[in-house]
């Protein structure tokens, strides 16, 4: 990837950014609730019309949208995403608390889908059409069919009630409140990505180069573990990287169940409580961090594969 | 070779289909399967009771018959979710065709539009839009309708690419047919078989979705069942009443398997070359 | 004694039979050409000497016998240790059947260590020693380059190199020039000659065009829709066929690096 790919992806970036800021402004904007309301009543207070009309000049909220947006907009770039009604800190300190747990929670639970998923992936396509593909295949399927919201308190029913292994509520801030819901998370993940590795596999198992080394006579295990293996990693490298920056925003369900403190669950009950400074700054944060991890995959699996690496500049003769 | 009848020719299909009926019509006929049980009122006296003779699937915190509530939840669910799937189809195909077929500046701006949509996870946005727009049913189907359509978009899209310039394209364009009639004599039947086997395997997926946006609390309204608000219910009585979180989640999962193995035998049955990989 | 001798060979591609009653013999240092236009089961026939048919293909009758042993009840083991020693393949693209995103040295070491317990550095040298044999300037650079980046021409002087190493009795050419320019086209047929003059290897090439068959060939074996239509040795298929089909094929004949040999 060249310097040139880069800076335009960086500026696509921008463009993607300023459509999505403008996009969760106008959200709020247009949104039911009023915003000097709800933030009196998350302080529990009941303003009377007049503090309402004086708050809400103050705040700049009878100013035109574009002009609104404008200055939101402007300050989000300084890093100053205003303040949380509902929890009284501004929105950049929650976010930053928050980002950790999470963060800790998606790299786990992406640890515990590798494990699973690769061997069984990898099983799946090299017997093919055996009994052990299916019972693979099976499983995937019901992987892909359960929803993690309710795998999840079967989970609880199971470890925490039944066999009481484990506390009901992960925020103790020990490494047990990681296990069950990363597996929870890792749980249909680990089925998609398990057919994601076994067609990977396969692709690589029908090109012309394991042709070419039988007819070589290089052994069966050497094609498939320095050859076939390798190359099929590949083209997963971009979509682990997609996971992450997915897993990022989609952990909010697993969140709430275990009542883990991430962010997920920031956001959850920063859009009951109508936080709207919390929600755009959690929506912004999230697609950045999505955006960046990203690039750096693309970025990375363009050094990793020669043929995307050399492509451009081959030497015919 | 004797011609089959379908139905036995492809076994998979047949159950699954005979399966996802009978699911649509215990929704239908809910009124008669429960009787004179109601799914939004119980007695108290009832309240958070075992699963019995009486109440097959145990009672929940307000004496609501679980069993009846899941059955009448199936409404609620398999509607929104054809709704939703209808929506994300229709508005798909009908962009991913404009796209393809006008190009120029119309393409680049519906185009740009859905990489924004897609270079972002799906459900932070969704769950910011149902959530700003208030909890109910119909704000949930909006908001993953507005995060899902570029997927659709983007294959109808590529599909009217790949027919664009064909000699017969080009011979209706030149002998005056009027564009109206070639993108529905041309590019829709072209682009409709794939579009619908995808939608058909996407409709357990989109369930879940939704599904998922009622846990949260920003789907369904009580008192009115579903199944995932039922399960956000449960969830607060796991220890003492495992049955109200158990056979919401069980007819979730059992749906999803029926509608996902529906569509991937569809696939199957329309799309063989897949198959045989 | 004839080294390979195929008898009466039938084999099914998912339970239909693609190729029937295929029968050859081919003496040492002789070079036996199979044409037939595409789906006419030539390539089949010399991947099943090989044992290699495609998921779906077996032979369900008749025999391959190469040097006295039966190839069709081989194991594992013999097959490995018989693939790329006493017999090589080289393909339509030798480029393409080398893992993209491994050097050329790399495959090329791969491909000797499984054949000769040597260290690294000693097979890299051979290696390189067999390029240059094969006319490839500056051996060294090649043997660094990703098998995609090396022009057509290259490739398949690199697919020959692999195959002659351990100067196998028996070399299957796959349709060995029809992704190359007429120029190199005529280079490469004459090299596999010179190689036959060189070694004694026995050659099998399989080939649409009868112009490039015509060119090295002492036998040509005409197929169609998986049957031999004709065969002989090079000159009466060339000047005195009889044969409807192969006259046919004589006619649409093009010209190899300008010249015309037929």
């Amino acid at each position: 990837m060249s310097k040139k790919d880069i800076l335009s992806r960086l500026f696509q970036m921008l463009i993607v950014l300023v459509g999505i800021s403008f996009l969760t402004f106008l959200l709020t904007y247009i949104s039911p609730g009023d915003p000097v309301r709800n933030m009196y009543l998350a302080n529990g207070m009941m303003p009377d019309e007049q503090q309402v009309a004086i708050t809400r000049e103050e705040m700049g909220l009878n100013d035109p949208f574009l002009e609104q947006y404008g200055r939101w907009a402007l300050n989000c770039l300084r890093g100053d995403f205003g303040k949380s009604y509902s929890l009284n800190k501004p929105v950049v300190d929650l976010l930053a608390a928050r980002l950790l747990p999470t963060l800790k929670l998606a790299l786990f639970s992406m640890a515990i889908m590798l494990v699973v998923s690769i061997p069984l992936g990898i099983l799946s396509a090299v017997y093919k059409d055996k009994p052990i593909d299916y019972i693979v295949r099976g499983l995937t399927f019901f992987g892909v069919s359960i929803p993690n919201f309710w795998a999840g308190l079967l989970l609880i029913l199971l470890f925490c009630v039944q066999l009481k292994l484990l506390p009901v509520v992960s925020s103790s801030g020990t490494f047990k409140d990681l296990i069950l819901p990363a597996v929870t998370l890792a749980l249909s993940m680990s089925a998609k990505y398990t057919r994601q590795v076994r067609a990977a596999v396969l692709d690589e198992l029908n090109s012309d180069y394991v042709i070419g080394a039988k007819a070589r006579g290089v052994a069966g295990w050497r094609i498939l573990w320095l050859n076939v293996l390798p190359n099929s990693m590949l083209p997963l490298i971009t979509l682990f990287g997609l996971s992450i920056g997915s897993l990022l925003g989609g952990t909010s369900v697993v969140e709430v169940i275990f009542s883990y403190p991430g962010l997920g669950n920031l956001a959850v009950s920063a859009i009951t409580s109508y936080d709207y400074n919390l929600i755009q700054g959690y929506v912004l944060w999230i697609s950045v961090i999505y955006m960046a991890v990203n690039l750096i995959v693309d970025i990375s699996y363009k050094f990793i594969d020669p043929r995307v690496r050399l492509r451009t500049d081959s030497v015919r003769r | 070779m004797k011609k089959k009848n379908f139905f036995l020719r492809y076994p998979v299909f047949t159950i699954f289909a005979v399966l996802a009926l009978m699911i649509i019509l215990a929704a239908v006929f809910a009124p008669v399967i429960c009787g004179d049980s109601d799914p939004t009122k119980g007695s108290i006296t009832e309240a958070i009771m075992e699963p019995s003779a009486e109440h097959i699937f145990g009672t929940d915190k307000m004496g609501r018959d679980i069993f009846t509530r899941v059955i009448y939840g199936a409404r609620t669910s398999l509607t929104a979710t054809f709704i939703l799937v209808g929506i994300i189809f229709v508005l798909g195909t009908v962009l991913g065709i404009i796209s393809g077929y006008f190009g120029g500046i119309i393409d680049a701006v519906i185009m740009r539009i859905a990489d924004m949509m897609i270079s972002f996870p799906g459900l932070v946005l969704a769950i910011a839009v149902a959530g700003i727009l208030g909890a109910s049913i119909p704000n949930a189907v909006i908001a993953i309708s507005v995060v899902s359509w570029p997927k659709y978009a983007r294959l109808a899209r590529s599909m009217v690419l790949r027919i664009r310039h064909a000699d017969f394209v080009e011979a209706a364009v030149v002998t005056g047919s009027k564009t109206p009639y070639i993108l529905f004599r041309y590019m829709l039947p072209n682009v409709l078989p794939i579009m619908a086997i995808t939608a058909a395997t996407d409709i357990g997926g989109m369930m879940m979705e939704l599904a998922a946006l009622s846990f949260l609390g920003f789907g369904a309204v009580p008192p009115s069942p579903e199944w995932g608000q039922m399960l956000n219910d449960g969830r607060n009585f796991i220890q003492s009443a495992p049955w109200m979180t158990i056979f919401p989640g069980l007819a979730i999962f059992v749906t999803v398997v029926v509608f996902n193995m529906l569509g991937d035998s569809l696939r199957d049955i329309l799309d063989p070359k897949d198959k045989a990989r | 004694m004839a080294l390979l001798t195929i008898n009466d060979l039938d084999i099914s591609y998912n339970n239909t039979l693609t190729v029937s009653g295929f029968s050859l013999s081919l003496g040492q240092g002789e070079i036996c050409s199979i044409v037939g236009e595409s789906g006419s089961g030539k390539t089949t026939v010399i991947r099943a000497v090989l044992g290699l048919l495609p998921v779906g293909g077996k032979v369900t009758a008749g025999s391959i016998t190469y040097d006295g042993r039966e190839l069709t009840s081989l194991d594992k083991k013999q097959w490995h240790e018989l693939r790329g020693r006493d017999i090589s393949m080289i393909f339509q693209d030798s480029g393409a059947m080398m893992n993209p995103t491994r050097t050329v040295g790399a495959t090329f070491v791969e491909y000797i260590r499984a054949h000769e317990k040597i260290p690294k550095k000693d097979a890299w040298s051979k290696a390189a020693e067999m390029l240059t044999k094969m006319r490839l300037p500056d051996a060294g650079r090649i043997m660094k380059e990703y098998p995609f980046r090396l022009s057509g021409g290259m490739r398949q002087r690199v697919g020959i190199a692999m195959g002659m190493t351990y100067q196998p009795k028996l070399l299957l050419a796959d349709e060995p020039t029809s992704a190359l320019d007429a120029t190199t086209q005529a280079q490469i047929v004459r090299e596999m000659g010179e190689l036959r003059d060189e070694y004694g290897t026995s050659i099998i090439m399989v080939t649409h065009d009868l112009g490039v068959a015509s060119y090295i060939s002492d036998r040509i074996v005409v197929m169609r829709n998986g049957r031999i239509e004709e065969s002989g040795d090079r000159d009466t298929i060339l000047h005195r066929t009889e044969n409807e089909y192969t006259k046919m094929l004589l006619d649409a004949v093009p010209t190899l690096g300008g010249e015309r040999f037929v």
